[in-house]
């Protein structure tokens, strides 16, 4: 790695197929800054369109940003790959050490291809990587576990991610996902199971490779800016006290948190779950990212007695935050805060996404009250608020005992192409909604969003800001001009949480100690050139807005601003389809 | 008055780091972007949920480092610790080894990191759990 030179990009390719490794230094890349833009760009060089996201040929790519790790916030790591939730392109982000930990190898970006023979993990480190003998540790269900073990085994401690997938991931459940540093995940659309494809069971990553900016003084004092605004401005004041469950109530007072399968917008447990309630009671700890003076992870601690012991009890450390509550709560009935943690604590244990996990619930729920399954298919009497079916169906999907397991352990729309009950299957794009039922701008940006989260539109805000009513087209337009500035902030890569604290103006300031001039409207041509290439591979994977589905169920739940439109959000697809696509 | 690094409460460490690329930034003329330049760490006992130890110099009176350094690179300094004279450090390794907290840390150019109690790292703990104080005090507070 040259130390000086921040546009030139080492790619670190590793093939499981052969045992086999190099790296490539870039010079080409630097147009799209790095993290996403890099990382899409090579996608579409490593990756066939039509590849089986369970086969050989899918690729992963992990994706750092030039910011990692100069600056506080610039946390997380993109991944990128072949969906096999959606048979989409795949996105996900985490933070954890995963940004830190690659850069400080001396990569850039890790391009993994290819399937093991026997079960492997990986350990990445300046120049080296090892291919170490998984097969003991395949099989071990629990990822705190499999976390834990290599934890003693390998060295690094303090400057080391170590990601790895549970049971799920083994098992193929196409939303299992990675988890780093034991409360980040690479969460959403089933990189778990895309590793446990690859008989890939963890990728540890050590490095103490620095670099020297190109600007001295000016490093620091750009440094200086962005610590003082992040410790003494409020910028960062929803994350830094009760953290995202601080939408629990808001959200519910607008008839926008997703209850018991999308029955209601409200739910009359709200205030027992909120996040002011957990913060009360069960909070007992705040833990960071690297280089992240926030620390927004919110540590609860369970008391969990013994089952046949009188007073012996297991203190479980269980992070929440809103999604977690909204899918492993709301979404189900239950409204106690200890048994939605024993939920969190056990989609955790395996490896799965919290989210999909839920809405696949709900769903097995309402199908198995309107008789379309049978309890001989869902073995658990499942039913809205009884936290001990749910407990054992999470094991189930797991386990995935019979067919019907099977098939929800593929998501909602792979099971309700099977049963039916496509009306209440809360998929968009195949994957299962994000906790907002907050109007048809939530839903647009689930259907038009790149990433296929919440987290890379506006949908759920500009839904709350909205004064008076806005044309589609107008909707759709600010949803994509807020996309294309995200795909800035996860090229550099920063959390989205600090993007109040990066502005254009900050980040152009920011590049200049690192030797980049980037001007503030430069910045959003890159992110509409790295928008436009998203598009492109997603078209290349077969996207196309008229298979995209709209559940009939969200129009016959009301909210604040009463019932949803289809024809408006049909309306915003067909200008969506015209202008971007 | 000497002044030196320490730890004022260990449980409200978050695990963030910060101090660790402060430490790399301290000087203004050579600031670094990483971690390899410093000479405090922070690591977790097995999750930072359960709790953090930071290994960092505790600028012992008499320094078992110094006295193992074959090229005087490190020398003991008023109010405990040393002072590190990096030209002079042949990267040996030795102090890494008399330390009896492993709080010298190799670096990947051979040389050592290590804290030299400038205070630098405590103005970026967003949380209070490093502080820089008066050897003066300390004794008092004994």
């Amino acid at each position: 790695m040259d130390e000086h030179n921040f546009e030139r990009k080492n790619i670190l390719h590793i093939n499981l197929s052969d045992y086999t490794y190099f790296v490539e230094e870039r010079d080409d890349l630097a147009e799209y800054i790095g993290g996403v833009g890099v990382g899409v760009k090579l996608l579409q060089e490593n990756l066939k369109p039509d590849a089986d996201p369970l086969g050989e040929e899918n690729v992963i790519i992990f994706s750092t940003g030039p910011f990692t790790p100069a600056y506080p916030f610039a946390s997380k790591t993109v991944a990128l790959f072949k969906s096999p939730l959606t048979g989409n392109l795949g996105e996900s982000h985490a933070g954890g050490r995963s940004a830190t930990s690659i850069t400080s190898a001396g990569y850039d970006a890790i391009v993994i291809k290819g399937k093991s023979e026997k079960p492997v993990y990986l350990v990445i480190e300046n120049n080296r990587v090892h291919f170490k003998d998984a097969r003991v540790l395949w099989g071990i269900e629990d990822s705190l576990i499999t976390g834990r073990i290599i934890a003693e085994k390998e060295g690094g401690r303090g400057i080391r991610s170590i990601m790895r997938i549970g049971g799920a991931g083994e098992r193929l459940v196409r939303y299992a996902c990675v988890m780093t540093e034991t409360y980040r995940h690479f969460g959403r659309l089933g990189l778990g199971a895309v590793f446990g494809s690859k008989l890939l069971k963890a990728i540890v990553v050590i490095g103490r490779k620095d670099r020297k900016p190109v600007k001295l003084k000016e490093y620091r004092e750009v440094y200086d800016e962005i610590f003082k605004k992040a410790v003494e401005s409020d910028v960062m004041q929803k994350y830094h006290l009760i953290g995202t469950p601080v939408n629990i109530l808001p959200l519910n007072e607008l008839q926008s948190l997703p209850t018991r399968n999308l029955e209601s917008g409200y739910f009359e447990r709200a205030e027992e779950i909120s996040g002011e309630a957990f913060a009360e009671t069960l909070l007992a700890r705040r833990i960071a990212c690297n280089h992240c003076p926030t620390a927004c992870i919110h540590i609860s601690a369970l008391k969990w007695p013994f089952e046949e012991e009188a007073y012996f009890y297991k203190t479980i450390m269980i992070s929440y935050d809103y999604e977690l509550i909204y899918a492993l709560g709301s979404m189900l009935g239950i409204g106690n805060k200890e048994e939605i943690l024993k939920l969190i604590y056990k989609v955790e244990m395996y490896g799965l996404d919290a989210m999909s996990t839920g809405v696949v619930l709900a769903w097995a729920t309402e199908a198995l009250r309107r008789g379309i399954v049978g309890e001989r298919d869902t073995l658990v009497p499942l039913q809205f608020g009884d936290f001990r079916s749910y407990f054992k169906a999470i094991e189930y999907i797991y386990l995935q005992p019979n067919e019907f397991y099977k098939n929800i352990a593929k998501g909602a729309e792979y099971a309700s192409d099977i049963y039916g009950g496509k009306d209440f299957a809360l998929t968009f794009g195949k994957n299962e909604m994000a906790g907002y039922h907050t109007g048809e701008g939530a839903y647009i940006g689930y259907l038009i969003g790149l990433r296929h989260s919440h987290l890379d539109n506006a949908g759920y805000s500009v839904d709350q800001k909205m004064k008076d009513e806005i044309e589609p087209e107008n909707l759709v337009d600010k949803l994509v001009k807020e996309e294309i500035w995200r795909q800035v902030l996860s090229s550099l890569v920063v959390c989205f949480f600090a993007r109040g604290l990066y502005t254009p103006e900050l980040i152009s300031k920011a590049f200049v100690p690192l030797g980049i001039e980037l001007k503030e409207d430069e910045l959003i041509n890159v992110g509409e050139r790295i928008y436009r290439e998203k598009i492109k591979v997603k078209k290349s994977m077969g996207f196309k807005i008229k298979h995209l589905r709209i559940p009939e169920k969200i129009f016959k739940v009301r909210n604040f601003r009463g019932e949803l439109n289809r024809d408006y959000i049909e309306r915003a697809l067909k200008y969506f389809e015209k202008k971007y696509m | 008055m000497p002044k030196i690094l320490t730890i004022r409460d260990i449980e409200k460490c978050v695990g963030c780091g910060l101090c660790m690329y402060a430490c790399a930034r301290r000087l203004p003329k050579k600031p670094f972007i990483g971690y390899d330049h410093s000479g405090i760490l922070s690591v977790s006992l097995s999750g930072f949920e359960r709790g953090a130890t930071i290994i960092v110099c505790r600028a012992c009176p008499d320094p078992p480092c110094s006295q193992v350094c074959p090229t005087s690179a490190l020398t003991p300094k008023k109010g405990g610790g040393v002072t590190y004279k990096e030209k002079l450090c042949t990267g040996c390794g030795n102090c890494i080894d008399a330390c009896t907290i492993s709080a010298i840390f190799m670096r990947d150019d051979g040389k050592v990191a290590l804290c030299v109690h400038c205070g630098y790292c405590a103005k970026y703990c967003p949380h209070g759990v490093l502080e820089f104080k008066d050897v003066k005090e300390m004794e008092e507070g004994f």
